[in-house]
């Protein structure tokens, strides 16, 4: 009598844990780290760890919002260009006014990443053109305007004040500030994406355009409002960049933004539109991170290490795919019995 | 009648015009280098400006957005179609412009090259920086006195195909095999790509793979101040020591805070008024670039044609220059 309730609750865990779509990406990353930290036991060190994770911190800041971009369909290829002009604009703020507090600089950089992003997703929503055409236009106006602002110049570490600096190096509770950006992000769009109208909206219109129209959703609100954020996700993760390196260049992030799709579609999200997590996309950085954490610990000649990045991201995707496809066919099989 | 005026304005206007270009001193001297918005270029071009200046020439200061072939062929076509004078160039490429600097020799353009030299063919002159055996030497010499002559060193460069790099680099090895240095081990050579993101984690890279490393060498700007933050931020300020290429602006912070003690560069200010120094001589007939001609070029001194090591000819600028902490605040606003 007592047995049984306990198998059945051991074989709910055991479903759940087969119905988690992240599980595929779980296991890559156990595996790599295993693997890198037996050529290199300091790669499986705290300290090293606490490395990946503030290596990360933009990119996830950047993968969510690109996540929501390419939900709906569209993809943001901007989002390089206005992290640089905006991570320009703090630096040349603060280099006028050092007493600016780094507080103001980050809601700043949301506030005027969001105006740039706004512009993009009017043009998307409103002039109807096509996502990759007008976010690579908005790319090179973007870029063009932030040599335009800066002159040319780069503002570098000497010109910024240290507080501003102290986004990247202070700590709090052990844990750089930068973490903490990271955290508070993903749990305002964990919430909005799950939770939220709006949020499941994006979902929505990236399943099914017309099907959303039909039901009532304003679509051309819900695209405009996703490029918006991406534009503001763009922003915070500039002043986060710029404090980090502690440089300011024209050319910041230039080509960036092939690594955050990579992020992204590492973390489940569909280029097709209408499938991804929040989670998922924060280990799909994570993994980005540790490939570029650990392949300048491995040392293996300068041309293996490309070579080796790009076979990591196929494996990584195929392991991905191939445990999702089990998963269904398992889920399947459950469904007939 | 108001159509009389008008005409007759016009007339006059072009007059004025042609006569003032006819009668106007000098020569022009463009200016083409890698990239628009590079401060080591901005400052070339000052230099550039300054010699113009002082020989009575006007100056053009151009170059691409980013350092393209494609951008730089277009700005000399343009160039050409202007009639400038003379041209000196930081060539992206070094044979890809040699036809369309052709073109502009067969206009009668002086062309000078600097900094990155065109081959033979597309060039009077080379205005070299400085010989790469003394830049490997310098960098080499530095890091050996700040870990006094013992332990492991690394370098970390640009990409693995830069040909500056790569040559400096293989002097580096050179100077390596005196016996003085016999106690230092170069362990690795890494490639940051001139990214700030990538040179930086390959520094952090560095630390945690070579826990005994005493001396990273970085002969790249981008590469030299992303591995001093990256020296600082690991906390091995005095442990790693660091020297290389970098650029007085974005070093001073980490000159300061010991991160890196000593680097070097040439001076682009003095670069640039070299290349457009001699541009003016090679426009009067003073010079006609062959090897042994000598002149003197302004504030900078006496100079002397030699025989360059691509077959063609070149002057040398002089030993590159040494930033510390004694006069790293004198220059850190002026590049």
């Amino acid at each position: 009598m007592m047995d049984e309730p306990a198998k059945t609750k051991r074989e709910v865990t055991f479903s759940r844990l087969l119905g988690f779509r992240e599980l595929g990406i779980i296991i890559f990353i156990v595996l790599i780290s295993v693997l890198i930290g037996i050529r290199n036991p300091r790669f499986l060190t705290w300290s090293n760890f606490h490395d990946i994770l503030i290596d990360t911190a933009a990119l996830s800041v950047l993968s969510v919002g690109m996540m929501l971009v390419l939900v709906t369909g569209g993809i943001d290829l901007s989002m390089e260009s206005v992290l640089a002009l905006t991570g320009m604009v703090a630096g040349m703020m603060v280099k006028q006014n050092p007493q600016l507090s780094p507080l103001f600089m980050l809601i700043l950089g949301l506030l005027l990443g969001g105006l740039l992003g706004s512009i993009t997703g009017l043009i998307v929503a409103k002039g109807r053109v096509v996502p990759i055409i007008a976010t690579l236009s908005m790319m090179y106006i973007y870029r063009g305007i932030t040599f335009i602002i800066s002159g040319g110049k780069w503002i570098n570490a000497y010109e910024m004040p240290d507080s501003f600096k102290g986004i990247a190096t202070e700590r709090f509770l052990g844990l750089s500030k930068l973490i903490y950006i990271v955290l508070v992000v993903y749990v305002v769009f964990y919430y909005f994406v799950n939770y939220t109208h709006t949020g499941r909206k994006i979902y929505a219109v990236g399943s099914n355009v017309e099907a959303a129209r039909v039901i009532g959703i304003n679509t051309e609100f819900i695209t405009w409002l996703v490029y918006a954020i991406s534009g503001a996700l763009s922003g915070l993760a500039g002043v986060m960049w710029v404090a980090r390196y502690a440089s300011a260049q024209n050319d910041t992030a230039s080509g960036f933004v092939m690594t955050i799709v990579a992020a992204c579609v590492l973390g489940g999200v569909s280029i097709t539109g209408g499938v991804g997590t929040v989670s998922g996309v924060l280990l799909g950085s994570i993994t980005v991170g540790i490939i570029n954490n650990a392949l300048p610990m491995i040392r293996v000649s300068p041309f293996w290490k490309m070579a080796l990045q790009g076979l990591i991201i196929l494996v990584a995707a195929i392991v991905n795919i191939a445990i999702a496809r089990n998963m269904e066919k398992s889920q399947l099989k459950r469904r007939t019995i | 009648m108001k159509k009389l005026i008008t005409v007759l304005f016009l007339v006059a206007s072009m007059v004025v015009f042609f006569s003032v270009s006819a009668f106007a001193e000098g020569y022009t001297v463009g200016m083409v280098v890698k990239n628009v918005g590079n401060p080591f270029m901005d400052a070339a071009g000052r230099g550039g400006e300054e010699a113009c200046g002082e020989l009575g020439n006007s100056f053009i200061f151009q170059g691409p957005a980013t350092p393209t072939v494609e951008g730089q062929i277009e700005i000399i076509e343009n160039l050409i179609a202007q009639k400038v004078d003379a041209i000196c160039i930081t060539a992206n490429d070094f044979d890809a412009l040699v036809p369309v600097l052709q073109k502009a020799k067969g206009n009668n353009i002086k062309v000078v090259s600097f900094d990155s030299a065109v081959a033979p063919g597309g060039r009077h002159v080379h205005v070299n920086q400085a010989d790469a055996e003394l830049i490997g030497k310098l960098q080499v010499q530095a890091i050996a006195e700040m870990i006094g002559y013992e332990g492991e060193i690394a370098i970390l460069s640009a990409g693995a195909t830069m040909t500056n790099q790569n040559t400096w680099i293989e002097y580096m090895k050179e100077e390596l095999k005196d016996p003085k240095y016999e106690k230092i081990e170069l362990v690795t050579i890494v490639y940051g790509d001139d990214l700030r993101d990538k040179s930086y984690n390959e520094a952090m890279g560095l630390f945690k793979s070579y826990p005994n490393l005493k001396g990273i060498i970085s002969p790249t700007t981008v590469g030299l101040s992303a591995t001093a933050k990256a020296i600082t931020d690991a906390g091995l300020v005095g442990k790693v020591k660091l020297t290389g290429l970098g650029l007085p602006s974005e070093m001073a912070e980490w000159v300061h805070n010991g991160a890196c003690e000593a680097f070097f560069l040439w001076n682009p200010i003095d670069l640039g008024y070299l290349a457009s120094y001699v541009a003016g001589l090679l426009c009067d007939g003073t010079i006609t670039g062959e090897v042994g001609e000598e002149f003197s070029a302004g504030r900078m001194g006496d100079y002397t044609i030699v025989e360059a090591e691509d077959g063609g000819t070149e002057v040398l600028l002089g030993p590159p220059f040494r930033f510390d902490a004694s006069n790293i605040d004198e220059w850190k606003d002026i590049y």
